[in-house]
């Protein structure tokens, strides 16, 4: 199948306080087209930044990234946000979901940036809230809506530009463990539907419904493979 | 984005704030209408100025004895001696096309009596040109004619304050007789009130004798000075020459002096011009205040929305986008606040015209809109770049 994502020799560096920390040391991964990939490893272990690096949010130190044709290496700020816009759909721990905005409008916003037309806009964020199942609170506003509401909102935005890759982080980590369950079958049917997913967890329960798990420690790739077996 | 995208999201930006929107706005809305209204005053002030000098005949040109400086006023050139002639008048009705008509003045003092009351005033000794060329009316009966003049009658037309000093207000006392030096005059006319005055003293507060008589009433045999009136606004600048010519043919330089009288408005004009500049520039300090108020409230507004941007960022917004965003956010402010601030300066200008004439000018209206503008764009390109750079990652995780 297709390589969507190809990371050869990534190291990333951050300068603090003038010591050089390596949260990414000569990271080489692709995923291909169709991939449930759930990336694990404990806090500080670089997961972060190899997600901002996928997310085209970040661009590596040394190494090379392509996002299907895309070289994120050499992409200036305002290619990066036009890559991120066209190939990746973000869904966050936290949602981050515009407030005083109606679900239809959060879900409208990546195309806005797209420059898609407001009539067409509204009629994709409709049908991407029907089919995660939000068809009666469209006008509603964040706040009037139960956690795993709003991350259903998050993840019909982030569908809503037909993204190569659904980049989520912790997707369940704000939630209660019945709507953590219903937002990972939604992911789950969107693998089924060919979607490729990368997730990003700590959490093995959540990892488990991933076909491939790529484990991370001090910036350095230690496994990759097939879920381990549930205990 | 385009434009019509941007003005919405900034519209929704400000309505989800209407307070703090509106108190933003005020700063600027209190600079608009203090620069529209302190305009409008000093605007209006120079209108009355103008008017008032209408009024005594802007196609005026004197000629005075004497070496006069403008700055000093008309009234300097009684300190000189004078060489005219009467027959300077009429050499310069006579010589130059642009000049209407020219009419010689004597100038005395009298003291005059009638029961009881006392006046001192100004005795005109004049030509019977001079009530048109100065647009003086009569009020009562008439003014002096040529047969006054030609005959030395001894008759007097009183102007409107030493009428209603002398016989009370609304009084006629056409008929009546006044004494100048122990001679008696005849009361054949009262001058319609000019009103006002101002810069040249009051233009009601004279007596006028024909100018044959008053040479023999002050035994003088020289006018002290010539009035000229040019055919019109456009002729003044030729009269003014062609009377400079016709008078140096037979004066020296410094024997007379020809001043138009736009020179010594031009002169009050210019010192009323600063005064409105100084104003308007004062009203400008709070329009500045008003910006940098703000641009405080756009620079809270982009900390406390960093993860309204981090969130813009990773759907797809570029650095510019958000740079729009706030920009537009922060010229609609100052737009509307310009906007409201045109309404009520002008409304208070309204108001005041009932104890100051006022006039609210076009020129203040677009400076201060067109000032308002800049400013928000100025103040608002500060916080809107910071919106514009920040990082999504950090902005992400701000709490």
């Amino acid at each position: 199948m297709t390589t969507l994502l190809r990371i050869s020799n990534v190291s990333k560096e951050y300068k603090m306080d003038g010591v050089v920390f390596q949260a990414l040391d000569n990271v080489s991964l692709s995923i291909k087209k169709g991939e449930f990939v759930a990336i694990m490893g404990p806090s500080g272990s670089g997961k972060s930044t190899l997600m901002h690096i996928i997310g085209c949010l970040d661009r590596p130190t040394s190494g090379k990234v392509y996002i299907e044709e895309h070289d994120i290496f050499t992409a200036d700020d305002a290619e990066l946000a036009e890559i991120r816009n066209t190939h990746i759909g973000f869904v966050f721990q936290q949602f981050n979901l515009l407030r005083k905005t109606s679900a239809i409008s959060n879900v409208e916003l990546p195309l806005v940036y797209a420059k898609v037309s407001p009539k067409e806009r509204k009629e994709r964020a409709r049908a991407m809230l029907i089919e995660v199942g939000l068809s009666e609170k469209m006008g509603n506003f964040p706040s009037q809506l139960s956690g795993g509401q709003q991350q259903r909102v998050a993840i019909a935005r982030a569908l809503v530009t037909k993204p190569s890759i659904i980049l989520a982080d912790e997707p369940t980590g704000n939630l209660d463990s019945k709507s953590g369950r219903d937002i990972m079958t939604i992911f789950q049917n969107l693998h089924d539907k060919g979607s490729t997913i990368v997730l990003v967890t700590h959490d093995e329960d959540v990892a488990h419904h991933a076909k491939r798990v790529v484990r991370i420690a001090d910036g350095k790739i230690i496994s990759d493979g097939k879920p381990s077996k549930r205990t | 984005m385009n434009f019509a995208e941007y003005t919405k999201l900034a519209f929704n930006a400000l309505r989800t704030n209407k307070v703090r929107s509106l108190l933003t706005m005020l700063g600027i809305i209190i600079g608009v209408s203090s620069v529209i209204l302190l305009v409008s005053i000093g605007t209006g002030l120079q209108n009355y100025v103008t008017e008032q000098f209408a009024s005594l005949g802007s196609n005026t040109i004197m000629v005075m004895a004497g070496d006069v400086d403008v700055s000093q006023g008309p009234r300097g050139a009684m300190m000189s001696a004078s060489k005219f002639e009467i027959s300077d008048a009429s050499d310069l009705e006579s010589g130059s096309d642009a000049i209407k008509q020219a009419s010689p003045m004597v100038q005395g003092f009298g003291t005059f009596s009638y029961d009881g009351n006392t006046v001192s005033t100004e005795v005109w000794g004049l030509w019977e040109n001079y009530f048109d060329l100065a647009k003086y009316e009569p009020e009562y009966g008439r003014i002096i004619t040529q047969n006054d003049v030609e005959r030395s009658r001894r008759v007097i037309v009183l102007g409107n304050k030493p009428s209603t000093d002398l016989f009370g207000e609304g009084v006629n006392p056409v008929g009546k007789k006044l004494t100048l030096n122990d001679i008696q005059f005849e009361i054949v006319g009262v001058i319609k009130s000019k009103g006002g005055g101002g810069a040249m003293g009051s233009a009601d507060d004279f007596t006028a004798i024909p100018l044959t008589t008053a040479m023999r009433q002050f035994n003088q045999d020289r006018p002290f000075m010539i009035f000229v009136e040019a055919n019109g606004p456009d002729d003044v600048a030729q009269a003014q020459q062609d009377a400079e010519r016709i008078l140096a043919r037979r004066l020296k330089d410094d024997e007379f002096t020809v001043l138009e009288s736009t020179q010594l408005l031009e002169t009050i004009t210019q010192f009323l011009n600063v005064i409105t500049a100084a104003l308007g520039g004062i009203a400008g300090i709070s329009l500045l205040v008003g910006g940098i108020g703000i641009m405080n409230i756009m620079l809270v507004s982009v900390t406390e929305r960093t993860r309204e941007i981090g969130l813009r960022k990773a759907v797809g917004a570029t650095p510019r986008d958000i740079l729009m965003q706030f920009l537009i956010e922060s010229v609609i402010l100052s737009l509307f606040g310009g906007a409201i601030g045109i309404g009520l300066g002008a409304l208070g200008a309204l108001g005041i015209n009932q104890f100051v004439t006022t006039s609210v000018t076009l020129w203040s209206v677009l400076l201060s809109f067109g000032f308002s503008a800049a400013i928000g764009i100025i103040f608002g390109v500060a916080p809107a770049i910071r919106a514009a750079r920040l990082d999504p990652i950090e902005a992400l995780r701000y709490e």
